[in-house]
């Protein structure tokens, strides 16, 4: 009796505090961001640690890319609503041939620390990213420069210390030899890999990583790692882009709710990575201060072609079927909120119609549509074995949910329910060494962020015949003939349809199937303005207005 | 008692090389951390194996293994791959996570042992019933909501208090982090400390007191309590460690970049010095704090004695 009495009063008691809990859930749109903070027109963002130190050739994350993007300026810079490669300290890159350059600076460009920027800032910093026992992650974005592989072998010690290819002839002026034709290699130089560096990176490079400097429209005051960098205007910034604030604080946090709930109680004013639990509610509870643009991501399935059992043109039908038996719409909705959009070609919404994406281009093969998916299945000779597995890493992002969601929708598209079956594999790093050791037997998941909005980055790196993320191991004459002529068109139109006609002709053999493109999230409070983020979903601080 | 210090600090010796072991292989054999640190694309071979060679990759792991402890030794845990050495990070997270757990359990002595105390003296009665229901919503709700629940009444929607706690993480911020942190140990003291007073309430020593003519009070306190806080003292005990290894989900909620935050951060990004440079000192920690309460059960019971 007594002990009856008590389970009924703590079940009423449970009952309660889960009706507290989702209240707090529900009203969470309630809150109103902004008020409170300084007035001292700093902009305070959210920042996680960079995993590297931070310096320009070694930073490949978004958190060291947005300080990299404040403190320096390379050769070219990124157009932040179109994307184009805009002229920065170059003031003229030109070449007859494709492959050898000159590169002209603009006069009156400074460091921070008032040294002035030079050919030679540019040499010694990109010999520097390129020579492999300096270990920077980002060597391979040299990987184009004549003498490459004598800095960089594959195996073994260096042979040279300086990239052949590079050569300075007088302070604003040096010379680019590419080991290969590249027409739109200047267009490549916006990326913060190829960022110019002070003497003092190079005599004391320990004081630099404490407090980086850079030729970029902010300066570093101060770093305390793992906490907060505090940077303000760079009064020696030669650029057109002065900020539009007085400074920038960037704020770690340990975790990106956290980072969310400080921005609805007005202690932060720009958020760029958004929990994905609150993406479903962000617009309403931020009113409507919350972007939602494509970045330069794309995710897609990609099949063993190194496998037998996949080269065949039988196997290729089964892929297209499998990829019109995917519902990518409801996928997009239904677990991304519609901050991922359905795929139809193999590149970005970012580089624009003018830099090569064209919507559409997959055609029906990336629509919905399972009847026909079946037919083509079928036709294909059914699933090899009969059923087929999906792979990835399930450590990060939701990719368990999505990857249950399209293994689903092929089950319901063939009538059977163990048809696909998902396959996660519990870290990243184990995946890869998966990938690298060409262990994949069915579909695995394979996924591109952009070095630089080129239509160039989103092919052949990837389907280039042994490029170096080729994870699916496609290779195709046509294709790589189609790149190399592209990479030696003197038009860059020219080469841009040239690209687009190897795209084409990829899709033909069908190694991958496009699943759909990603977006770039960002909240922001209502103490500042004119917020948005550039083609690599990084906030353009300099714009941001503080009221 | 001083022998008794001396054999089990060098018991401490092989616990401490074999925990340390399984902690490194087991961190080294999740896969290659090497691989991770190139972000979603295949890494450049040539980048990853000089990378593999600095930090000792290379190498069979009985040799990473002895290479590693030799370093210790010295007071060199590795450096993150940050490039940050792992005592830099230790001398920030240790000092905020001690804050954080000494608050904790301070609110677990203070607020559990007071409710259980006076609970296990009136048993049956509705205080008791009233308790002991509270504890046991305590228990089942899980930290993380109502840290996330408290965080956001407090900090977002009444605006009483800042929801996020700032790098220097000063005691007053620590408040709330402390006692959410604190609640389910708290709860768990509670019943303990109730189960054992009720119990030794009948004990023929409490009634030998009690016929001597000493006050309510001093019955309570110096003879109940001192006897039924054996159970409470190994659990708050072993609770010193779990709290400052434990407090990730707090850590994560409150932004306090503590222990919990490191530990959690050094796994997702497989930094592997971070790893097991925290866990070993953790290890130390779990070791002195149940020396701690095997010599507290000889002052709180004299009948215990360590020779």
């Amino acid at each position: 009796m007594r002990a009856a009495t008590r389970t009924t009063v703590i079940r009423r008691a449970l009952a309660a505090a889960g009706a507290v809990a989702l209240t707090a859930t529900a009203c969470a749109s309630s809150s109103d961001g902004g008020g409170g903070g300084s007035a001292d027109g700093v902009v305070r963002a959210f920042w996680t640690d960079p995993q590297h130190p931070v310096e320009p050739a070694n930073t490949n994350e978004v958190q060291g890319g947005k300080v990299l993007d404040m403190i320096s300026r390379g050769l070219k810079k990124y157009n932040p609503s179109t994307g184009a490669a805009e002229n920065a300290v170059a003031e003229s890159i030109e070449s007859d041939d494709q492959q050898n350059f000159t590169v002209k600076l603009k006069k009156g460009w400074k460091f921070s620390d008032g040294t002035a920027v030079t050919a030679k800032s540019f040499v010694d910093a990109w010999n520097y990213g390129a020579l492999v026992t300096n270990k920077q992650i980002n060597s391979y974005f040299f990987q184009y420069i004549e003498g490459y592989q004598e800095v960089h072998p594959e195996k073994g010690k260096p042979t040279a210390k300086t990239l052949s290819g590079l050569d300075v002839k007088d302070a604003r002026t040096f010379t680019v030899k590419l080991n290969q034709k590249f027409s739109l290699w200047p267009q490549t130089l916006g990326y913060s890999a190829y960022a110019p560096l002070p003497k003092s990176f190079f005599t004391d490079h320990s004081g630099w990583l404490e407090k980086p400097v850079g030729n970029g429209p902010y300066k570093v005051d101060s770093y305390t790692k793992g906490q907060s960098m505090k940077l303000s205007r760079n009064t020696h910034y030669a650029g057109g882009d002065k900020p539009r604030n007085k400074g920038v604080e960037l704020k770690v946090y340990t975790d990106q709710n956290t980072g969310y709930t400080d921005l609805q109680a007005g202690n932060l004013d720009v958020v760029d990575e958004l929990p994905a639990g609150q993406l479903k509610n962000a617009k309403r509870d931020l009113d409507g201060r919350y972007i939602n643009q494509p970045a330069g991501i794309i995710q897609t399935i990609s099949f063993p072609m190194y496998d037998k059992a996949w080269q065949s043109e039988k196997a290729a039908k089964v892929r297209r079927g499998l990829s019109m038996a995917i519902n990518r719409k409801q996928v997009t909705e239904k677990i991304y909120h519609g901050t991922r959009e359905p795929a139809t070609d193999l590149t970005s919404p970012v580089l624009k119609a003018a830099g090569g994406y064209k919507p559409g281009l997959c055609g029906d093969v990336c629509s919905y549509d399972p009847k026909q998916a079946k037919k083509l299945i079928e036709e294909g000779g059914g699933l090899p074995g009969g059923k087929i597995t999906l792979t990835s890493n399930v450590d990060t992002g939701s990719h368990r949910q999505w990857m249950e969601a399209v293994c689903n929708s092929i089950n319901r598209t063939v009538g059977r329910n163990s048809a696909c079956t998902v396959n996660p594999v519990p870290t990243f790093s184990e995946f890869r060494s998966d990938i690298t050791d060409r262990k994949m037997t069915g579909m695995f998941r394979t996924g591109w962020q952009m070095d630089y909005p080129l239509i160039q980055n989103f092919l052949q790196p990837i389907y280039y015949t042994d490029a170096s993320s080729n994870d699916s191991g496609f290779s195709d004459p046509q294709v790589d003939k189609l790149m190399d002529k592209a990479n030696s068109a003197t038009d860059e139109k020219a080469a841009i349809g040239l690209f687009q006609q190897a795209e084409k002709r990829i899709l033909d053999t069908f190694p991958a199937i496009p699943l759909w493109y990603q977006n770039g999230n960002a909240g922001y409070s209502s103490r500042v303005s004119d917020v948005k983020l550039n083609p690599f979903s990084v906030p353009v601080f300099t714009d941001i207005k503080v009221k | 008692m001083g022998r008794y210090v001396v054999r089990r600090l060098l018991q401490m010796i092989p616990v401490f090389i074999g925990t340390t072991f399984l902690i490194f292989v087991m961190v080294y054999a999740v896969g290659d951390p090497v691989n991770a640190m190139f972000g979603e694309r295949a890494p450049d071979p040539a980048t990853a194996e000089q990378l593999r060679e600095e930090f000792n990759l290379d190498k069979p792991i009985w040799q990473q293994y002895v290479l590693y402890m030799g370093n210790i030794f010295t007071g060199d845990f590795g450096n993150a791959f940050n490039g940050q050495p792992v005592t830099e990070l230790m001398a920030t997270a240790f000092p905020i996570t001690i804050r954080l757990a000494a608050l904790a359990i301070v609110f677990e002595i203070l607020v559990g042992i007071t409710l259980g105390v006076l609970t296990g003296l009136r048993r049956g009665r509705p205080i008791d019933s009233g308790v002991l229901m509270l504890t046991l919503v305590v228990i089942s709700v899980p930290t993380f909501v109502t840290g996330s629940l408290a965080q956001y009444l407090l900090g977002v929607k009444w605006g009483w208090i800042s929801p996020a706690v700032s790098p220097a993480a000063p005691l007053r911020e620590l408040l709330l982090p402390g006692l959410v942190l604190a609640l389910v140990s708290l709860a768990y003291v509670t019943r303990l400390t109730r189960t054992s007073i009720a119990e030794n309430a009948r004990a023929d020593y409490v009634r030998t007191a009690v016929a001597k003519g000493l006050s309510r009070r001093r019955v309570t306190v110096r003879h109940l309590l001192r006897n039924s806080l054996i159970p409470v003292v190994t659990f708050l005990g072993t609770d010193v460690g779990n709290l400052m290894a434990g407090a990730l989900v707090t850590e994560r909620i409150f932004n306090i970049h503590g222990v919990g935050f490191q530990l959690w951060q050094g796994i997702v990004r497989q930094n592997s010095p971070t790893v097991v440079g925290f866990v070993t000192v953790l290890v130390i920690v779990f070791l002195l704090a149940n020396l701690l309460v095997d010599l507290l059960y000889a002052v709180l019971d004299p009948r215990i004695r360590y020779a």
